[in-house]
């Protein structure tokens, strides 16, 4: 049986994504059974190229996609160079998983809060600094340019890199370089990345190709900070893909495979960057200089780095503020009174939708722990480890553009008369769920040391014995952290639940969007913390059940 | 019957090529040092015998114990204790719990709770049992890593550089009380270390492996 855990992992993972891409490309082509429509036929692309916002959507999805991601990996990689080992970084890096567990959708709300014209930072510096004294008219959010969504994802992907940084820095042994470089009189920013930054790099290449594919096509974010005439592609394809008129849904294939060839442009580009700035790298290692910019970089880059994390707190205080705002007149930084009003009409159905997100994540979280498990003891018991190849592959559902291909499984459940709701959208959720889990459980698994196995099959435990009563304990902590990043994971799909579920599912995060077109500030601080919630609970569970469970065994907490 | 742990030309490979070559009689009550520089393979060819080799080395040759080849046995099914230089004991189980889990199972409930106080005051650890073994000492938790072991019943007993993180006194002692042990129980003792010390309390045969491929 565990034999053939890892196949069956595969195809809970890529199986949907194949079966989706193949469901993007045969109406793409005109090919439609359920709209009476028989392929193939180039016309959907004649659709597609004759919309009159293309070239602006496509501008939008490719810029926003590659400045968000240079903008966090550029405040990463400098925050890790200049404070790496200091008070001021541990006290980020104690920060970071709550920042990484917040949705995306309540981190966008939370900034929209902060910087819309009527928002925090002009109620701060009205009217002393503005002279406003009603909200200006000024389009900040949903800006044409898309400055305000490159914002929002910036603020979600530094979190999520400088997670993969510091999980990759443990392999890379950079102290020891450091010193090196140190007493060769580098400072301590430039000695870094002349030296320790081309090892770390390597190791975060997979998810900072993640971020790109992620950025470009994003969905939830785009609607709520994103420009709306146009759209970027990828909510363009939503449009399409729910049009009750089911031949856009052809034109909506057609953009999908083009977002799909976009993010592999996109890529390849990126690829290109990589040689060029390794080339320049190269001479500017040999050319020996010691960095003259250290110091402003380093203030620079903190100060970056804290604005991005403070956005997201700050935005999240908004979201609760204004759930329990009364009336709250510009320019007035906090509400003339608070009420109950807004959680007693909204509160209930939340809580009744939070049951469902629970649902749906609980068991997608459960399903990807059982496979995650099972293929890391085939793992250990065969005794050959993951290779590049599985790593690819793990994060090959990562890497295509969800737009490309739920579109295509939502049109292939409709033609199988199988979208049923609830557990296509659990089996969707499984798998974005899935890499994560794996991503996450897999170096604590791994790193735990075999000698114990040894130790228990010599005192007769046989191998099952050895994983339920020695190994699954022992890693209890690392194993309820991975299943409270796929309950976050869950909790934050928005694309899988609305076109798998097909309007009959409906998560906080569905709701939470939904809302954002109506401009309800108060239901949308509801559903928005909320949405948080549903997020931060399992983590801080995640920390207090071993704390509690292992209370009398201190060998487990060092 | 013929008693004792008989290693008959083992030879180890890495990627084809022979890392170390033992062939020896070890008699029940009699310990075989094996000693050599480190990364010659010493723990290889104790991961060979308890039957949890890497797959990146391959192994040849026969390990019998009291009669039997044990060569494809898995490995819970060998009856070969092993002490590493660390003590292991699983931190999330209380002492007692520890020393239960190797026990054979059967007997009641209190039958096996005794079982693991009088084991416990055979070493000087009564009233330890409901402890947490990370608030032992060095020597605490040495002693119950034997007992652990010891009471699994095995037929055979290895060392890892079992004695090699302790302080030079607690150290002859622990070395003392295991020799003994194994010497009472007429168990075949395969150590492997690098302290001659360790050697000459062991008394018997010493191996003195060499790097079989240079470089």
């Amino acid at each position: 049986m565990l034999r053939f855990l890892p196949a069956l992992t595969l195809l809970a993972m890529l199986g949907p994504v194949v079966a989706g891409l193949w469901g993007t490309a045969l109406p793409a082509f005109g090919h439609l059974p359920a709209a009476g429509l028989a392929g193939p036929s180039l016309d959907p692309f004649r659709s597609l190229f004759g919309w009159a916002g293309l070239s602006a959507a496509v501008r939008l999805s490719v810029m926003t996609g590659l400045i968000a991601t240079s903008v966090s990996l550029a405040i990463v990689v400098f925050i890790t160079a200049g404070w790496s080992g200091t008070r001021s970084f541990s006290v980020l890096e104690r920060m970071l998983s709550p920042l990484l567990s917040v949705p995306h959708a309540a981190a966008a709300f939370g900034l929209a809060f902060l910087i819309a014209p009527s928002g925090w930072v002009a109620r701060l510096l009205s009217p002393a600094l503005t002279g406003w004294d009603r909200p200006p008219d000024l389009l900040i959010v949903q800006d044409p340019l898309g400055l305000a969504m490159i914002a929002g994802l910036v603020v979600k992907e530094v979190p999520f890199l400088m997670l993969m940084t510091i999980a990759a820095m443990g392999q890379a042994q950079p102290r020891r370089s450091l010193l090196v470089a140190q007493a060769l009189g580098y400072g301590r920013l430039t000695g870094w990345l002349k030296t320790v930054f081309p090892r770390v790099y390597t190791q975060i290449r997979l998810p900072v190709y993640v971020v790109i594919a992620y950025s470009m096509s994003i969905v939830d974010v785009a609607v709520i900070l994103g420009p709306s005439t146009p759209p970027t592609l990828s909510v363009q394809i939503v449009k399409w893909m729910s049009d009750p008129d089911l031949s856009m849904r052809l034109t909506g294939a057609a953009a999908a495979l083009l977002q799909l060839a976009l993010v592999i442009g996109a890529l390849g580009l990126w690829w290109c960057g990589e040689r060029i700035v390794a080339r320049l790298g190269h001479r500017w290692i040999m050319s020996g200089g010691r960095g003259k910019f250290d110091a402003p970089i380093r203030a620079f880059s903190l100060g970056l780095g804290s604005i991005s994390a403070f956005a997201i707190l700050f935005g999240l205080a908004g979201l609760a503020v204004w759930s329990f705002a009364a009336f709250w007149s510009f320019p007035n930084v906090l509400p003339d009174s608070f009420t109950l009003r807004t959680w007693g009409r909204h509160g209930p159905d939340a809580v009744a939708t939070l049951g469902e997100t629970f649902l749906v994540a609980g068991i997608a979280v459960l399903l990807a722990l059982a496979l995650v498990l099972g293929c890391l003891e085939a793992e250990h018991r065969s005794g050959r480890g993951l290779t590049r190849r599985g790593l690819w592959l793990l994060y090959l559902p990562l890497l295509v553009p969800q737009t490309a291909f739920l579109p295509g499984l939502q049109t292939l459940l409709l033609n199988l008369g199988a979208d049923v709701g609830r557990l296509p959208v659990i089996f969707a959720h499984l798998v974005f769920v899935l890499p994560y889990v794996f991503l996450s459980l897999g170096d604590p698994w791994r790193s735990w040391d075999t000698r114990y196995a040894t130790v228990a099959s010599a005192l007769g435990a046989r191998p099952w014995k050895v994983f339920w009563q020695v190994r699954l304990p022992m890693l209890l902590r690392p194993i309820l952290t991975a299943m409270a990043v796929g309950i976050a994971v869950s909790v934050g799909q928005y694309l899988a639940t609305l076109l798998i579920g097909g309007g009959r599912v409906s998560t906080l995060t569905t709701e939470a969007v939904a809302l954002a077109s109506g401009g309800d500030r108060r239901a949308i601080g509801v559903y928005g913390l909320m949405q948080t919630l549903a997020a931060l609970v399992p983590f801080t569970l995640a920390l207090i059940i071993p704390t509690i469970l292992w209370r009398n065994r201190r060998g487990l907490h060092e | 019957m013929n008693k004792g742990l008989i290693l008959r030309n083992l030879c180890i490979l890495r990627a084809g090529i022979p890392l170390i070559e033992v062939d020896h009689a070890i008699a029940a009550g009699e310990v075989l040092t094996v000693m050599g520089p480190s990364g010659v393979g010493k723990s290889t060819l104790l991961a060979y015998i308890t039957g949890t080799l890497a797959p990146t080395f391959t192994g040849m040759g026969q390990v019998l114990l009291d009669g039997v080849d044990i060569t494809t046995k898995p490995p819970h099914a060998r009856r070969i204790g092993i002490l590493f230089q660390d003590d292991l004991l699983f931190p999330h189980m209380s002492v007692g719990a520890n020393l239960a889990f190797g026990m054979p199972p059967g007997g009641g409930k209190a039958a096996r709770r005794a079982q693991v106080e009088d084991a416990l005051g055979d070493v000087g650890l009564t009233g330890f049992a409901d402890r947490d073994p990370a608030t032992l000492s060095g020597g605490q938790k040495a002693r119950v890593a034997l007992v652990r072991m010891l009471l699994s019943n095995p037929c055979a007993l290895l060392l890892d550089e079992a004695f090699s993180r302790l302080d030079a006194d607690l150290r002859a002692q622990v070395r003392d009380l295991v020799f003994q042990t194994a010497k009472e129980r007429a168990l075949p003792v395969l150590m492997v270390t690098h302290d001659i010390e360790d050697a000459q309390a062991a008394g018997g045969a010493v191996i003195e492996l060499e790097s079989l491929s240079k470089g």
